[in-house]
């Protein structure tokens, strides 16, 4: 382990939890006080994560920047935290999509604004937490406290239905992850220890496997979300408003997939190759199911949401083929779906927030998300007209942008485990496409819909910005995904062996 | 053997109880002699008796591990904890008393000394080293405590909820009192150490420990008011002042995990075989019941109340692995409630007015926009009560969990967790009415003194900094336990 020679993380953890504890105490008066405070955490926390990526050394497996100190003596838990290729993105991630979530808000909140860029920051620092804990139990700490700041963002700020969804969320989310802390109670009894890297390899019997993987599938499967424990994602997603479907989409479903490579994987290999085919089968289901009810959906919300889940499903697949893909192509085969299901976590990540985004952009001018409301917009908005396309196009998986790398690689793997995954796999080209350009076409194209629609304004300076940095970074990752490859490979690697070694 | 010579006892180390004891009789007679309308003069030698109490458990009890009166007096460090626990507890019912009380014309000396002779049970309680100390302080407590509910004469409900607490809690006692009358038939000693050693030489009169246990297991567990001896507690947490729910619902459990704990948890530790399905028979109702019928209660009161079984089956599944490790946590879990509870039921005597209870869940509809602080300590008690991490309600929770996991019961575990997420519905419930409702009208503002809502914030921020540095409390609980 490489210990870090200042504590990092920490910095990146509590920063904008006690600056965002900071910019609530400003109350409601100061508002534009609380605007610029929240703005200068929330990009020095950005700038911070990068240190992450310059001082990460590449080629090894091992956590870096690690922290570890005594945190409740008596009970044998650590502030243990730590990095290595799998989170450290993630990280970077969290912090950047902050960052625009604080753009996309500046000066647009009427509602209490100090209390919801507060909201964002503090969860912002709790979501770091999640990918750099490396105790069990000061992961669950994180892992639930980020529950509460969504529950009030949905809550608060959200639409008409707001407080039937934030509950659904909630409690959904709350059933997936107690009874991930009685299975991690169970493990820290079998390893005596919490530290999560003490969990790997322990051997334990099929049937507890077996057991300890369910909670773990409900935990993770809950927040990914996968086919069928769903349901929570569309009313959360509708209710929210725009920040909240960011971070939502952006980071809080990452965790979940995030669990299935650090926990699931790992720690029951066993249980993770017994019941790979319901994995899988899940998976497919997501991807071609859940892409024809994105299909039929009216509420541009919702579609993006479903299609969210799509795209997850991507990422469960990559992680689950393993086992089949290492018998027929070997290792190098397997690293391609792991690697391709983390690239489509970082993917989705961007375009998903983008999505979001567009669809405020267009929500707070027309205060609707109706599909059939909108029709011919690039008329009157040709700027944002440009910057929707080439985000509909990377949803749907377009080579040269983001969307593709990820799919590309999970797609290519499930060739060399069976045909079939691949073949139901690729429909998503189909689906994928057919959905969002279905919905570009009826809203950007045709004749100008009505009155309002002809009223429009292009995206201002804020919207470009924060719509221009997405960009960038979709067409970054599409064309020269090497780096992000490279940073996880040796991560990835490790866990291969480990869950081989076992499985 | 040791009643046969006469032997000095130590005075010096019962003295917080002999502090509390004089002290009450001091506030009794100083009230008499005030002309104060508003009982300042007993109100503030309350306070300050209760302080003084607190620092002399701790100075001349912790670490200790003696017996005195001829061992019918324990001071040891649980003692301590549970004795602090309870003193601070009662501080914080006083403080927050004030305001409630005088709006209601209920502001009397007796108040006062009857809320110290009720700690001053609580106390001999915990410290019973044999079974006529141990009853004698469970009557001490009770019968003060059945005082305290009636203590509004005019009130119809309280009344009703003082009769109820009465005839059901004297049934409980003579329970109780069967059930040790058994274990003198036994043993002919009455003293709690010599029953431990008779109860593990396991005989031919196994049958009569065991009748004996199950009539105390019963007293017991009417005192917590776990399922099914649980009838009274909606009735009485509805029915009393809010000062004196404040107290039965955190205090005087507090106390019962020390009866629990002298009685049964180390006095009959060698028949944990045969109690420990009891237990785990009482904590699976308790999470049950409790759970399910909190979930239509639309008076706060009442929700807590109901709410408050969930709780006491954790605080049993603690008891169930009879493990150090296990009373640890259920002390934890106890304490910890008990100040979450009380700044609970805080909020709600400062959003009280005359006339006007602000018990109904409505009442706190968007509380938030009144008053921000306010909403937010409520926001912390609720997601403590959930057991949200960043909270302690989720350390003491998963303490109780690891030791239950431990002795094997995981299915018991499972079935906690799932209640505590039907917990998070109803108690998410109130965070709703505070953050996301808007008041219809004004709505009731927060009113109190300056020093009853500093004390609350403190009292309610407490929850989130145990919450995030939670290791010093619980290596105070574990160090009690070995």
């Amino acid at each position: 382990m490489l210990e870090s020679s200042w504590p990092l993380l920490s910095l990146l953890i509590w920063m904008p939890i006690l600056g965002g504890a900071l910019v609530l105490l400003l109350g409601d008066e100061r508002e534009s006080q609380g605007r610029v405070l929240a703005m200068v955490i929330g990009l020095a926390t950005f700038l911070f994560s990068l240190l992450l990526i310059t001082g990460f050394q590449p080629g090894t497996a091992d956590m870096q920047f690690v922290e570890l100190r005594p945190w409740v003596e008596a009970l044998g838990v650590n502030y243990h935290l730590g990095v290595d290729g799998i989170s450290m993105p993630l990280i970077v991630l969290t912090t950047f999509s902050t960052v625009l979530v604080l753009i996309a808000a500046w000066g647009r909140i009427a509602y209490k604004p100090n209390l919801y860029l507060g909201c964002f920051l503090i969860m912002g620092g709790i979501v770091v937490g999640v990918f750099s804990a490396l105790d069990a139990i000061l992961f669950y700490v994180f892992w639930e406290a980020v529950l509460v700041p969504m529950f009030l963002i949905i809550g608060i700020w959200g639409g008409q239905n707001r407080i039937y969804a934030t509950i659904k969320f909630f409690l959904y989310t709350f059933v997936g992850s107690v009874l991930m802390l009685v299975a991690l109670i169970y493990l820290q009894f079998q390893a005596g220890s919490f530290a999560i890297l003490d969990m790997y390899g322990l051997d334990l019997p099929m049937s507890a496997q077996i057991w300890i993987f369910i909670a773990f599938l409900l935990a993770f499967a809950i927040k990914v979300p996968m086919w069928p424990v769903h349901t929570w994602l569309p009313d959360a997603h509708v209710q929210a408003p725009t920040g909240g479907s960011v971070i939502l989409a952006a980071i809080m479903l990452k965790i979940g997939g995030y669990g299935f490579v650090r926990f699931s994987l790992p720690v029951v290999p066993g249980a993770s190759l017994e019941l790979d085919w319901l994995m899988i089968l899940l998976s497919l289901v997501a991807v071609v199911y859940i892409g024809l009810v994105a299909m039929m959906q009216e509420d541009m919300k919702k579609l993006i949401a479903y299609s969210s889940i799509a795209h997850m499903g991507f990422v469960t697949l990559g992680f689950f083929i393993v086992f089949q893909v290492v018998v027929n192509a070997g290792e190098s085969g397997a690293l391609l779906a792991l690697g391709g299901g983390m690239v489509q976590m970082i993917s989705h990540g961007f375009i998903s927030a983008a999505m979001f985004l567009c669809v405020g952009v267009l929500y707070d001018r027309m205060h609707t998300r109706m599909i059939s409301e909108y029709g011919g917009v690039a008329h009157r908005m040709p700027v944002f007209a440009g910057l929707f396309v080439l985000f509909a196009m990377a949803n749907a998986g377009l080579p040269g942008t983001s969307g593709f790398v990820g799919e590309f690689m999970v797609i290519l793997a499930a060739f060399q485990a069976s045909f079939w995954y691949a073949f139901f796999a690729g429909l998503t080209l189909i689906l994928g496409a057919a959905y969002t350009l279905w919905m570009v076409k009826r809203v950007m194209y045709g004749p100008v819909a009505n009155e309002k629609v002809g009223a429009l304004t292009d995206v201002d300076g804020r919207e470009k910005l924060v719509l221009a940095l997405l960009a960038i970074a979709v067409l970054w990752l599409g064309l020269w995904p090497a780096p992000l490859i490279e940073i996880m490979e040796p991560s990835l690697e490790q866990l291969l062996q480990l869950v081989m070694a076992q499985a | 053997m040791t009643n046969d010579a006469f032997e000095t006892p130590d005075l010096l180390l019962a003295l917080p109880e002999i502090w509390m004891l004089t002290m009450a009789c001091v506030v009794l007679v100083v009230d008499l002699f005030s002309n104060d309308r508003e009982h300042g003069p007993a109100y503030w030698l309350t306070q300050v008796t209760l302080v003084v109490g607190v620092v002399i458990t701790i100075t001349t009890q912790w670490g200790v591990d003696a017996t005195t009166f001829s061992g019918t007096y324990v001071a040891d460090s649980l003692g301590v904890i549970l004795k602090t626990a309870i003193l601070v507890l009662a501080f914080l019912g006083f403080a927050y008393s004030r305001d409630y009380l005088r709006d209601r014309g209920l502001l009397k000396g007796e108040f006062y000394m009857l809320g110290l002779f009720a700690v001053l049970g609580m106390m001999v309680t915990v410290s019973a080293g044999n079974l006529l100390s141990l009853y004698l302080g469970v009557e001490l407590m009770s019968l003060s405590l059945y005082a305290l509910v009636a203590f509004d004469r005019d009130s119809v409900r309280g009344s009703e909820a003082a009769m109820k607490y009465f005839v059901l809690g004297a049934l409980a006692s003579g329970m109780l009192l069967y059930g040790m009358s058994m274990l003198y038939g036994v043993t002919g000693s009455l003293d709690l150490g010599q029953i431990t050693a008779a109860a593990a030489e396991l005989d031919d009169r196994r049958f009569l420990f065991l009748f004996g246990l199950v009539f105390m297991m019963v007293g017991v567990a009417f005192k917590f008011g776990a399922v099914p001896f649980h009838m009274w507690v909606p009735d009485v947490y509805q029915g009393a002042p809010t000062p004196v729910t404040l107290v039965i619902a955190t205090a005087s459990k507090v106390a019962a995990v020390g009866l629990f704990f002298r009685l049964i948890g180390e006095g009959l530790l060698p028949l944990l075989e045969s109690w420990q399905h009891m237990v785990v028979l009482l904590a699976v109702l308790s999470l049950l019941v409790g759970n399910t019928i909190a979930l239509v209660q639309t008076n706060i009161k009442r929700m807590l109340a109901y709410s408050t079984f969930n709780h006491i089956g954790f605080i049993f599944m603690g008891f169930v692995a009879g493990t150090g490790e296990g009373y640890g946590a259920a002390v934890f879990y106890a304490v910890t409630y008990a100040f979450t509870v009380a700044a609970a039921f805080g909020v709600i005597m400062l959003l009280a007015r005359k006339g006007f209870e602000a018990d109904h869940i409505e009442d706190l509809k968007g509380l938030n926009e009144r008053s921000p602080l306010f909403a937010f300590v409520m926001l912390i008690l609720m997601v403590s009560l959930t057991g949200i991490p960043g909270t302690v309600g989720f350390y003491a929770k998963w303490m109780v969990l690891k030791s239950v996991v431990e002795a094997g019961f995981v299915w018991l575990a499972v079935l906690a967790v799932i209640g505590a997420v039907v917990g998070a519905f109803y108690y998410l419930r109130l965070v709703r009415y505070c953050y996301f409702d808007k008041p219809e009208g004004e709505g009731p503002q927060p009113s109190g003194s300056g020093g009853f809502r500093a004390v609350l914030a403190v009292n309610g921020l407490l929850i989130l900094g145990l919450g995030i540095f939670p290791g010093a409390l619980v290596a105070v609980c574990m160090a009690a336990f070995g």
